[in-house]
């Protein structure tokens, strides 16, 4: 090193040029998502070799990163903008019964099913907005009210309706074809089309159209955005409708694809959807992530929680890789944001 | 002398049984700075707010050019040409400088529902905006916010109102976290606006900041309009004397509620110099 000038900034941070172009990629925030999904893909190829990619491997997680991952979206826009929903655990099995009690229950047409159980889901995510915007509870503790009182009401009525906590539905024609079938006689649930569907329509939505801007700026300072003319209560109860609806969207498709719903489960859905957010780069307190990250995150989680079966341990053990992944995601995410927050602009000249 | 682009008249403020303002009658003229002065906790920042829709008056009217107008939410106020930076944020730490810039007016190109935010001219308008205030430093539209100093941060704030700010430019304290450098980078801005012909409304407590810009002044007490007088009718110790809340402004306000227990308890509409 002859040159003063460059050799100045090295113990600092890394040098410009060449590295110039690797640092704005780890500013991202998808860029410790992405690394995540790297270590645990060579954590079980290495300890489970590669049948979890190969065709039959990949379909099971696929098939449980696209249930997650189409409510994992919204619920991480949510805390994008400051916001959080629990109550997708109890939308899920929501979604599930409406159609199965209405379709299948009563045997009502199944287009009937589905349009009232989109209904109920747009229903819950304005109740869930409405009250977020006009108290001043926050949003965790009125999704968990919402939480309990769903899945009260679908407890209640489905025992009342058809005095059983399980529901049969049959359902075939394109109904079936277009939200509740394997793919090409395989493995892959429809719903992996849908999730990808949906993620592009997100990633437009929020990189890319200039509204997506609203949801970061709300996210990181609420006044200040809606000082800057933003419509932010009503952002704020689209955003809960979207992921009400997308979880009574996904507790549907599951039930049709089964044949039957259960009252129970959906639980999973409140903490699953929250990690693969968290590990996909989202800041828990706002302002900050990608689809693109919650997308990757979405894939870490279901690689972790599928590849276990392809490697020797015992399953007990995946929620302990989880744990630590969450944790290892959110330290590293943590480093790149304040990488981030330190670059400095390129100095002119030498 | 031109006619005023905006006027309040008589405007009360409440939040719920805490009454803020009282009668506050003002005029904002094109190519004029107005300075509002007052003691922390006067109202100037909810006054401010009544003119950029963040509040309503819960009495009285504003005048826009002369005829009556509400400001039910900010994005009127802009839509009018009124643009404002408020005492506290303004800025969001983890967006870019061009997305934190353009928030709520984003640019785009393409067509239809395809168009989508234009990332290039965002960045080039704000760091250029920023530049002409003085923030040479700034040449990345993509940098994040927090990682700017307060400084810089509320100089973006304020260049993004100039930009936007087509009629009244309103800054509420803008100085208050800058160095001496970037104050003065302030003032100019503030003449310059003048000298574009926006009226401009101006808090502050620095009275040479005041003294610099300001060809109007008026001073709230405890929510009312204690002075209103143009520049050169004061001395700069008596405007010192009314911002700082000495000797003078004690007596001022002894003054003031003689006034309103004499007048029905109206406070004074303005004092005369
Ligand atoms: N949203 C609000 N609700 C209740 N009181 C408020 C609100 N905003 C301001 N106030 C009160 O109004 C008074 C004036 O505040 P403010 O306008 O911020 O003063 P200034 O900007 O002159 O320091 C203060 O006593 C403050 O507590
Ligand atoms: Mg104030």
């Amino acid at each position: 090193m002859t040159s003063t000038t460059a050799s100045r900034p090295v113990g600092a941070k890394p040098a410009q040029g060449s590295n110039l172009s690797l640092g704005s990629l780890l500013r991202r925030p998808e860029a410790g998502a992405f690394l995540g999904l790297l270590a645990v893909l060579i954590f079980f190829a290495a300890f489970g070799g590669l049948t979890f990619l190969k065709p039959a491997g990949m379909s099971s997680w696929l098939n449980v990163a696209a249930n997650l991952g189409i409510i994992a979206i919204p619920v991480g826009l949510l805390m994008i903008a400051g916001e959080l929903d629990i109550s997708v655990g109890a939308m899920v099995p929501f979604g599930a019964m409406t159609v199965a009690v209405i379709s299948g229950h009563y045997g009502m047409s199944i287009w009937l099913g589905i349009a009232v159980t989109m209904a109920f889901g747009v229903t819950v995510g304005l109740i869930n907005g409405y009250m977020v915007i006009r108290t001043a509870v926050p949003s965790l503790i009125v999704t968990l009210g919402s939480l309990f009182a769903v899945q009260g009401i679908v407890l209640g009525l489905t025992v009342l309706i058809t005095k059983s906590t399980s529901v049969a539905l049959t359902v075939d024609g394109p109904a079936k074809v277009i939200f509740g079938d394997f793919l090409f006689g395989g493995q892959l649930q429809v719903m992996v089309i849908w999730w990808l569907v949906l993620t592009a329509a997100y990633v437009f939505f929020i990189h890319f159209s200039p509204k997506g801007n609203w949801i970061f700026a709300m996210g990181g300072d609420k006044v200040s955005a809606r000082n800057a003319g933003i419509p932010t209560d009503r952002m704020t109860i689209v955003l809960f409708v979207l992921s009400s609806t997308s979880a009574a969207f996904v507790g549907m498709c599951q039930a049709i694809l089964y044949n039957s719903a259960q009252v129970a489960g959906g639980q999973s859905f409140i903490f699953n959807s929250i990690i693969s957010v968290v590990v996909g780069g989202v800041l828990l307190t706002g302002g900050f992530g990608s689809v693109v990250g919650i997308f990757f995150g979405t894939i870490t989680f279901a690689i972790v929680n599928q590849g276990i079966y392809y490697t020797d341990f015992d399953r007990n053990w995946s929620a302990l890789i989880i744990g630590v992944l969450l944790l290892l995601a959110v330290l590293m995410n943590n480093t790149f944001r304040k990488m981030a927050l330190s670059a400095t602009t390129k100095k002119k000249g030498a | 002398m031109t006619a005023p682009i905006l006027a309040l008249k008589n405007i009360n403020k409440s939040f719920g049984p805490i009454d803020v303002l009282h009668d506050i009658n003002l005029e904002v003229r094109p190519g004029e700075v107005l300075c509002l002065l007052g003691d922390n906790g006067a109202g100037k920042s909810t006054l401010i707010k009544i003119l950029s829709g963040v509040h309503q008056p819960t009495t009285g009217t504003i005048e826009l050019d002369g005829k009556e107008v509400t400001f039910p939410a900010p994005r009127v106020a802009q839509e009018a040409g009124i643009s404002t930076v408020h005492q506290f944020g303004g800025t969001f730490p983890l967006m870019s400088i061009g997305r934190s810039f353009f928030v709520g007016v984003e640019p785009t190109k393409g067509w239809g529902p395809f168009k989508i935010y234009d990332r290039a001219r965002a960045n080039a308008i704000a760091v250029k905006a920023v530049q002409d205030m003085g923030i040479t430093r700034i040449t990345d539209g993509d940098r994040l916010v927090g990682g700017l100093s307060g400084g810089e941060r509320q100089s973006l704030a304020i260049a993004r109102a100039v930009h936007f700010g087509a009629r009244v430019l309103i800054l509420d304290e803008p100085t208050a976290a800058l160095g001496v450098k970037q104050a003065t980078h302030v003032l100019r801005i503030v003449n310059e606006a003048k000298r574009r012909g926006l009226a401009v409304i101006f808090i502050t407590h620095q009275v040479m900041h005041a003294m610099a810009v300001g060809d109007h002044f008026a001073v709230l007490i405890r929510g009312a309009v204690a002075a209103d007088f143009r520049k050169g009718e004061k001395t700069r110790e008596e405007i010192t004397d009314l911002m700082a809340g000495g000797a003078s402004m004690a007596s001022l306000e002894a003054e003031i509620e003689g006034y309103m227990a004499t007048h029905d308890g109206h406070p004074p509409q303005a004092v005369q110099a």
